[in-house]
């Protein structure tokens, strides 16, 4: 056991933990201040972002990308790397809105406050608007579509630098263009002193100590060796920040024993379940070629409770997406060149089922039963992208909860109906997540949250908490900028703090 | 725990088959990828969900016996369909998710090979554009 002391420990490397860690490196620099990040995952050379389905999902996400929920019926996507989740995700950079913030009813959290600190991050990551000529068919279309039915298609803004159009970014970018922490905040963070360490898991939190097993790099995996030797350490830090993800920050806590105190501490876990439509078009189109997620609808997230997002997946993801197997499913994969995709998200509510605990290994277990709320929000966004896809020429759907799953073009009729027929069976749908937000929720007191505004832990002025776990509901859009703001928050309480 | 295969080869390679009909063309090279991307997926996963999954395909193999007389290997492809089918609309959850499990993770070991993806026209290239031709798709 090596024992180590620090000034501030951050647990995680993603949107929350590389912005306390760059927010809070001018102290490095300046003062003096020892200042770790301990990251699970490893880091990778540029040159092993390969771009193959398998191999990136195995190396960049935790349980290769199918973690699965206690119920089975969703799997969760979320990073282990040098950079969290930010290395695989999409890019999409929105601005959170007034509706949903203050449905929140935090005390001292404004809309207006986050989206100046949002701003500030957005110009970091270069976050843009695509010109028109980097747009590819499976966007186009879909706005083409939404155009026809008078559905109001926006534009993503995303985090990229000199894009190639790869379409890889879910399995890490390929060129570097996608500006998440592990190419922004993580390296501005460093060349101040602060010090990353990788395939570092923490077991558990005590009163300022951190147990921590750094693991070695196995045979065969990607990502260069951890900073540390492979081994035990127990870290004391002044100040401890956990940043480790809707996952695994709750069960961090709770496998530290905070349960007690913190009632609330792993509830109100939210999501936006999503599943992936795809079409077939006559002709080929440019799908797996240029930016994946270009464009959105989100005009009936309130009224209900879903919105869509283009998207391109690869080929395993989208043959899991397909209902059945044998001849029918075969004869969509073959089509592959041809296939526009949607994706429908639902928005998701906090309730009293949907959470996460720790089971006896102190592995976490996240619980999540789908409401009819949802269940009707992903079949009236499944309808909607239908309608969307026949609107922009495609010959036939495939609908996932449909019996028989094809739709052609001439049968579209059939889908006013389908919301009447539809028995709502998760397993068979493909659902996934990747948005996973709550847990850690701020709040007033102890008793109806985990944290303050600030992301302070309530009772224990040195813990902290700054990633999508502070949600206390569902934030309806891609939480990776509103992550960012609400981290800026905790770095400047910290800052203050250790003034 | 130890590798599914090879005790396990025989039944996944059915299912995988009746899975993907394109799967009944592997040699034993494409046959080795399929199980080594399993393998490899299936090692990250806690004991228990690799227990849960052993389970089912005894299952699967030997339930048939009841109601055909013969094991899942032994019947013809339709049957073998037409079995799986049941599984995929059991009224009892538990049985529907193995079936979900187990169709994941045969399209998992197909179409997480490169010959696979390629057969299907999948050519994504780090190179985005400049490998691709921008041709703009007719719209109605």
């Amino acid at each position: 056991m090596t024992r180590l002391e620090c000034d501030v420990a951050i647990v995680g490397s993603g949107a929350g933990g590389g912005t306390v860690a760059q927010e809070l490196s001018s102290l490095c620099r300046d003062k003096g201040l020892r200042i770790l990040v301990l990251e699970k995952g490893p880091k990778l050379r540029e040159d092993e972002f390969t771009g193959r389905e398998h191999e990136m999902a195995q190396a960049l996400y935790e349980d290769g990308g199918g973690y699965l929920t206690a119920e089975r019926t969703m799997t969760l996507a979320f990073g282990r790397a040098y950079g969290g989740s930010t290395v695989v995700y999409t890019g999409t950079s929105l601005l959170p809105e007034e509706r949903v913030i203050r449905g929140w009813n935090v005390p001292g959290i404004a809309v207006e406050d986050l989206c100046r600190r949002a701003a500030k991050f957005s110009e970091q990551n270069n976050v843009h608007l695509l010109p028109d000529d980097e747009i590819n068919d499976n966007n186009r279309l879909f706005v083409e579509g939404c155009r026809a039915l008078g559905y109001r298609a926006e534009q993503f803004p995303v985090n990229v630098k000199n894009c190639r159009g790869s379409s890889l970014c879910n399995l890490g970018c390929p060129n570097a263009a996608k500006q998440g922490t592990h190419r922004v905040q993580l390296p501005a963070a460093e060349l101040n002193g602060v010090q990353v360490v990788t395939r570092c898991e923490v077991h558990e939190i005590g009163n300022h100590r951190l147990a921590v097993e750094v693991s070695a790099k196995a045979p065969g995996d990607k990502g260069e060796e951890s900073a540390w030797k492979p081994g035990e350490y127990e870290v004391a830090a002044k100040l401890v920040v956990v940043a480790a993800g809707a996952v695994n920050s709750p069960a961090l806590l709770l496998r530290s024993g905070l349960g007690r105190r913190l009632p609330r501490l792993g509830h109100g876990f939210t999501a936006h379940p999503a599943f992936i439509l795809v079409a077939e078009h006559e002709q080929s189109i440019t799908n797996f070629v240029g930016h994946p997620k270009s464009f959105y609808v989100d005009q009936f997230a309130a009224s209900d409770h879903y919105f869509l997002e283009t998207c391109m997946y690869f080929p395993f993801i989208t043959a899991k997406s397909l209902k059945g197997f044998g001849e029918p499913h075969r004869s969509f994969m073959k089509a592959f060149p041809r296939l526009q995709m949607i994706l429908v998200l639902a928005c998701d509510q906090a309730n009293e089922h949907n959470r996460v605990t720790v089971d006896g290994s102190g592995r976490p277990v996240v619980h999540y039963r789908f409401t009819n709320e949802v269940a009707r929000g992903l079949v009236r966004g499944g309808i909607a992208s239908a309608r969307i896809f026949f609107a922009a020429g495609a010959k036939r759907v495939h609908m996932p909860f449909a019996e028989p799953a094809e739709i052609r073009a001439k049968e579209a009729a059939r889908l006013d109906e389908l919301e009447k027929e539809v028995a709502f069976r998760p397993e068979g749908l493909g659902i996934s997540a990747a948005h996973l937000q709550g847990g850690c929720a701020m709040g007033s007191t102890s008793e109806n949250s985990v944290t303050n505004e600030w992301g302070q832990v309530h009772g224990l002025d040195w813990l902290y908490v700054a990633d999508a776990s502070l949600f206390p509901n569902a934030l309806e859009i891609n939480p990776y900028l509103t992550i960012m703001a609400l981290a800026d928050r905790t770095a400047e309480n910290i800052r203050e703090k250790l003034a | 725990m130890g590798s599914l295969f090879p005790s396990c080869s025989p039944v996944f390679r059915s299912i995988v088959e009746t899975v993907v009909p394109d799967a009944s063309s592997l040699g034993e090279r494409g046959w080795g990828e399929v199980e080594r991307i399993v393998d490899g997926s299936l090692s990250r996963r806690p004991a228990q969900v690799q227990r849960q999954l052993r389970l089912f395909l005894v299952f699967v193999q030997w339930a048939p016996v009841l109601r055909r007389g013969h094991r899942f290997i032994s019947l013809g492809a339709g049957d073998r369909a037409r079995w799986l089918r049941r599984l995929e609309r059991h009224p009892l959850g538990i049985v529907r998710v193995g079936f979900w499990g187990v169709r994941t993770l045969a399209l998992l070991g197909y179409y997480g090979r490169e010959d696979s993806v390629r057969e299907i026209g999948y050519a994504a290239d780090r190179r985005g554009w400049e490998a691709q031709p921008r041709v703009r798709a007719a719209t109605p």
